[in-house]
């Protein structure tokens, strides 16, 4: 959890920021309209022309507002909307939204001054440009920068000056612009077409370039962010398959309900949510996340103890039998949680895993993603050094290889039942929380995931931690690598026929247990 | 010796089951036709009707049935089977609206809403009868050929199989669903007129849908029946004792899965093909998971390893859910799921299982007693 | 003796559990109608030569003849048990419900055991009689037509070893067939191999040294993988080697 702490305390400095400067802009404003009152300068002369009723001067008054770009003037303008007639309106609305914009260069919140970059283009003002420039020699942050950049070509790209577009078009190809892609297709369209002039095909030559450029670098960002997307399924599937592979693995019972703990997991991280809501104050709301770990790991344990003791201690050795029995618990608890919490209810993620983070052009990573994957791994290391470097997990590997002879030697093997039945159905409650990032939480939430994640503990082979691993960031991979070509569904179906046809060349998964035990 | 054969039924159980084919087949429908409407010994097109689909479905678990009970693989996907052998039928029947459809066109009309301008090549050997009819046999069967053969063959087995088989139901579910795929999407086929000019909603075509149903049934058991009791039964029960085993005895088990499998998508693909004209819609909410998962629940609360049983099974508890929705619509999850946990840790023998047991009590307390005191067994 | 007259020969097999050598270049020969019993100690690899002959497990390499000169590695069980090498297990496997009956029936030798034929075969007279006659043989005639699941220890070990001979093999490979017996079933089943293997070759597993004495005339001792004596059990018995590898491993080091 330490790495929650560090945006969260960044994001509390920047609202506390934005506070302040909002505050001192306000305390300014006064100031800025006595000087503007003042004199009785070209500006003033603007703001009355602009309620015109001739058109042109309305639009020559506009035109003048903008080029001299002063925010100060917004409040203004807005009183001026505010009583002014609709043509009147309409010619300010450019004129406001300039302004805003502009002013929104240099505002605190980075999203702020990307947007206002990104916005300006569709003004379509040549004034902009400079505006822009001038605040990317300033930015700080290189994505806000790129984004003024960007926008800056992209309106230079609407210059009556051929030299300045063909400059334009170059630079828009070295900052793989996408956002210009459809511009200079545009370009290339005509300069193609025939009768063209000199000018359109030295233009469309240029075009063709940057276009090359920007297709080839696209690419490369959507395997990339495919990539990403493949990497946070097999983590979501791994932590499932996780504890699925412990129960199949280690005790011989496939927990078919599994995916309902795991909706129990998601629906305590609610719960933890709700409470927080109505009894603590909204400052530390964000806090309800951190402790609805223990809760959703400890809930969806007891619910595991329960179901252990109530049903699978029946079942053991005979799997095919627990298989069917799971799946009536599953059913028990998901209509359970149907008619309890009814069908829709999301969890507001906190602060910190909100958003995401620009890595490169044309690749963004959100933050809640991001989040999965790490803790897949943390589960990893965590059920590794419980089960190879722990007291409990020498106990729990001895009842699995021999039960008579662990009892014999003093292993309480029933508790040992329990205790790692309820340690999986833990696991299963982490997911639970960590999915509440991604997605509502809702009734079905397990049984979205349960067929891929046995998909993997079947390709994974039984036992093997590595096994799982290796299945999961295969499924998950193989899913999100198959599914822009033929949709999710289709996905699906190459993957359940993919995994047959594996199957075909290792009956026994990727790791098989070995030895004369084999088939027992 | 007062030990007896295993998994054949006696000849009372012969004469018993004889008795309830003949109230099945004649009295039932009789009381339909014959008694007042108003009169109590008067049975209803719907319960009929009812009944009817009742006994289709009772044909999809003696398929289950034969592979679970008798052979130990469990499959989890039979609703695949059942789903195709009702869509074939299905697109029979939506052929067969013709002119009296929604939108007076030829085509059915989620193609008219999905612009469809022309029929899809795979629909038009369902334009005929026998098109139909073969199809809701042969596609089962051939699907489950292609499966069951890469599945056997390559010795996946017990829950690997039930969970490839499960992930098959999900697929399935997903693919039906598509509109693409031009078999009505989520709202499946349905608004049936007529079979073979026969108007479905006419009373007296379901009482021939019942009649064939029943018949269909009686031949189906029979068919298991002789299944189950020649030595190719014999083998199918020791691959379930001990299928290593059976390899040393010469056999080759993934074969005789193999047809065993494909005998009960057989069954499958015709309990849906009786199904569709009685109910009048098949939807992908038929194919999917859950539904491929009660099959398996029928069978388990029925008694596996016995015919009877999983015929029961599905009478009972279809009869029972139809019952209890009707009273308390949110409580029938937790009945099935609660039939699920009950039924596996505490009466694995199911309802016949439990029935035998008494009458094997009430009726024979001598040799029981001599049994004990008597043999080695 | 030329290679004609085996009917077994296994050439350096090697089964390699992830680097833990069950067989270790093993050679082993078995001529035609010979009763031969393997000993060894715990972990020796006797069960893991029997799983190899019979198909259960392939080994890692090496060669192993059968007959006239059919490689069996690489071969499944089911085409190993048609060339006629049955094989009867440690613990006793038999099909627990079907009748001792069925049981019999099923494992009668017969030209074809694909789907069809044994959907629609019946059993002939002849075959009839010989399941008959190997009831009468096991002693199980009056259990005929119980579950074979309800039979005692000893009974299904019977049983199965009922199966392996309707089976016709001209191999028949036995692990440990009187464990569980008493000493009047042991003594039986010794007399039953003895007649056995006059008209095949049988390999028989065992720990009893009585018993061995009872039905052997060549005894293999098998260690860590490797047959490292063989001979008539008083010579067995007074070879160095073997003492050592029972009494104590130690001394074999030095």
């Amino acid at each position: 959890m330490r790495r929650g702490f560090v945006p969260f305390s960044k994001i509390v400095v920047a609202l506390f920021l934005l506070i302040l400067s909002q505050g001192t802009a306000v305390a300014e404003q006064p100031l800025a309209s006595e000087v503007a009152a003042g004199a009785s300068s070209p500006i003033e002369q603007a703001l009355l022309d602009i309620t015109s009723e001739d058109a042109a001067v309305r639009s020559t008054a506009a035109a003048l507002l903008i080029a001299q770009g002063d925010a100060s003037l917004l409040p203004k303008l807005d009183a001026i909307r505010a009583e002014a007639d609709r043509a009147t309106r309409q010619a300010l609305k450019p004129v406001i939204d300039l302004l805003k914009n502009h002013a929104n260069l240099t505002n605190a919140q980075s999203d702020t001054r990307r947007s206002a970059a990104a916005d300006l283009v569709g003004t379509g003002r040549s004034e902009a440009i400079v505006w822009l420039e001038e605040a990317a020699t300033k930015e700080p942050v290189w994505w806000v920068k790129y984004t003024m950049e960007e926008s800056a070509q992209l309106l230079r790209l609407r210059a009556e000056d051929h030299a300045v577009r063909v400059v334009a078009v170059k630079k828009l190809g070295e900052l793989r612009s996408q956002n210009g892609l459809s511009a200079l297709k545009e370009l290339l369209e005509v300069g193609t077409q025939s009768g063209s002039t000199d000018e359109q095909r030295a233009l469309a030559d240029a075009a063709h370039a940057s276009i090359g450029q920007i297709d080839a670098w696209f690419w490369w960002a959507d395997a990339i962010e495919t990539f990403f997307r493949g990497l946070s399924l097999s983590s979501i599937l791994l932590m499932m398959s996780l504890g699925l592979a412990i129960v199949f693995g280690l005790m011989g019972v496939i927990n078919m309900a599994h995916g309902e703990l795991m909706m129990v997991g998601a629906y305590a991280t609610f719960v933890t949510q709700q409470a927080f809501i109505s009894w603590l104050s909204p400052e530390v709301f964000d806090w309800y996340f951190p402790v609805a770990l223990p809760v959703a790991f400890c809930s969806a344990a007891a619910f595991g103890w329960v179901l252990e003791a109530t049903v699978i201690r029946f079942l053991y050795g005979r799997l095919l039998e627990t298989l069917l029995a799971t799946w009536g618990v599953s059913l028990i608890l998901m209509q359970a949680a149907r008619v309890y919490f009814g069908d829709l209810t999301a969890v507001i993620a906190p602060q910190a895993l909100r958003g995401g983070a620009q890595v490169m052009v044309g690749v963004y990573l959100p933050y809640n993603r991001i989040f999965i994957i790490l803790l897949s791994i943390v589960c990893v290391l965590g059920i590794y050094f419980l089960l190879f470097r722990s007291n409990l997990g020498i106990r729990v590997r001895s009842v699995t290889q021999n039960r008579n002879m662990s009892a014999c030697l003093g292993i309480p093997t029933r508790k040992v039942d329990s205790y790692t039945f309820a340690f999986a159905s833990g696991l299963a409650g982490i997911a639970g929380w960590a999915l509440t990032m991604v997605g509502n939480v809702d009734p079905g939430l397990g049984q979205n995931y349960i067929v891929d994640a046995f998909m993997v503990v079947v390709t994974g082979g039984v036992g093997k931690l590595a096994g799982t691993i290796w299945a999961s960031l295969g499924i998950g991979g193989l899913n999100k690598l198959i599914e822009p070509v033929s949709g999710a569904v289709y996905g699906k179906v190459f993957i359940l026929v993919g995994v047959i046809l594996f199957l075909q060349w290792r009956p026994q998964g990727l790791f098989a247990a070995k030895g004369r035990n084999a088939d027992a | 010796m007062p030990e007896q054969t295993v998994a054949r039924p006696d000849s009372r159980e012969t004469v018993s089951l004889s008795l309830v084919g003949l109230v099945l087949l004649v009295l039932l429908p009789l009381l339909n036709v014959l008694p007042a409407d108003d009169s109590w010994l008067h049975l209803s097109d719907f319960r009929l009707n009812q009944f009817g689909k009742f006994l289709a479905f009772g044909i999809l678990a003696l398929g289950l049935d034969l592979i679970w009970g008798y052979c130990g693989v469990l499959s989890m996907g039979q609703g695949v089977f059942f789903g195709l052998g009702a869509y074939c039928m299905g697109m029979y029947l939506a052929l067969q609206i013709g002119a009296e459809s929604v939108y007076g066109s030829e085509l059915p009309d989620f193609m008219v809403w999905t612009q469809v301008k022309e029929l899809p090549l795979f629909w038009y050997p369902f334009k005929s009868f026998v098109g139909g009819f073969l199809g809701a046999i042969l596609v089962p069967v051939l699907f489950a050929t292609l499966f069951g053969f890469l599945a056997f063959r390559s010795r996946i087995k017990g829950v690997y199989f039930a969970i490839i088989t499960q992930a098959l139901a999900f697929a399935a579910w997903l693919v039906f669903n598509r509109n693409e795929t031009r078999l009505g999407g989520t709202n499946g086929l349905t608004d049936f007129k007529q079979l073979l000019g026969f108007r479905l909603s006419d009373p007296s075509t379901q009482r021939g849908l019942y009649i064939i149903t029943v018949l269909a049934l009686v031949a189906a058991y029979l068919f298991c029946r002789w299944i189950v009791a020649s030595r190719a039964g014999n083998v199918l029960i020791a691959i379930r004792d001990s299928e290593s085993r059976v390899t040393f005895s010469g056999y080759t088990p993934w074969k005789y899965k193999l047809f065993v499998f494909v005998v009960s998508a057989g069954l499958a693909g015709l309990a849906g093909m009786l199904y569709v004209p009685q109910v009048g819609i098949i939807t992908p909410a038929q194919i999917g998971v859950l539904p491929s998962l009660e099959v398996v629940i029928w069978v388990a609360v029925g008694g596996r390893g016995t015919l009877i049983g999983a015929v029961l099974g599905a009478v009972a508890v279809n009869y029972g859910r139809s019952v209890l929705t009707n009273y308390f619509p949110e409580a029938w999850p937790f009945i099935l799921g609660g039939l699920f946990v009950v039924v596996v840790t505490m009466f694995p023998d199911g309802l016949l299982g439990m029935i035998r047991k008494a009458t094997a009590r009430k009726e024979t307390p001598a040799p029981a007693i001599k049994a004990e005191g008597g043999t080695v067994a | 003796m030329t290679d004609g007259d085996l009917i077994l020969n296994c050439e350096n097999v090697v089964m390699d559990y992830d680097g833990f050598k069950a067989l270790n270049n093993c050679n082993f020969s078995v001529h035609y109608n010979e009763l031969r019993v393997v000993i060894g100690p715990n972990g020796a690899g006797k069960t893991t030569l029997l799983d190899v002959i019979c198909g259960k497990t392939r080994p890692t390499s090496g060669k192993i003849l059968f007959g006239k000169g059919a490689n069996l590695v690489g071969k499944n069980a089911e085409d190993i048990t048609k060339l006629g090498v049955g094989r009867k297990f440690q613990a006793p496997s038999v099909y627990g419900n079907l009748s001792v009956w069925q049981n019999l029936d099923l494992s009668v030798k017969r030209p074809s055991k694909g789907v069809f034929p044994t959907l629609m075969g019946r059993s002939s007279a002849a075959e009839r009689a010989r399941i008959e006659e190997t009831l009468e043989t096991i002693g199980l005639s009056n259990h005929a037509h119980g579950r074979a699941g309800a039979l005692s220890h000893g009974q299904k070990q019977w049983l199965e070893i009922g199966m392996v001979i309707l089976q016709d093999p001209s191999l028949l490979l036995v692990d440990e067939p009187v464990a569980g017996m008493s000493d009047k079933e042991t003594e039986q089943t010794g007399r039953l191999l003895t007649s056995l293997s006059e008209k095949q070759a049988i390999v028989v597993i065992e720990h009893d040294m009585d018993f061995v004495r009872q039905i052997a005339k060549i005894v293999t001792v098998l260690a860590e993988g490797t047959v490292i004596c063989e001979g008539t059990v008083e010579a067995v018995q007074a070879d160095d080697h073997v003492r050592e590898i029972y009494l104590g491993r130690a001394k074999v080091a030095h």
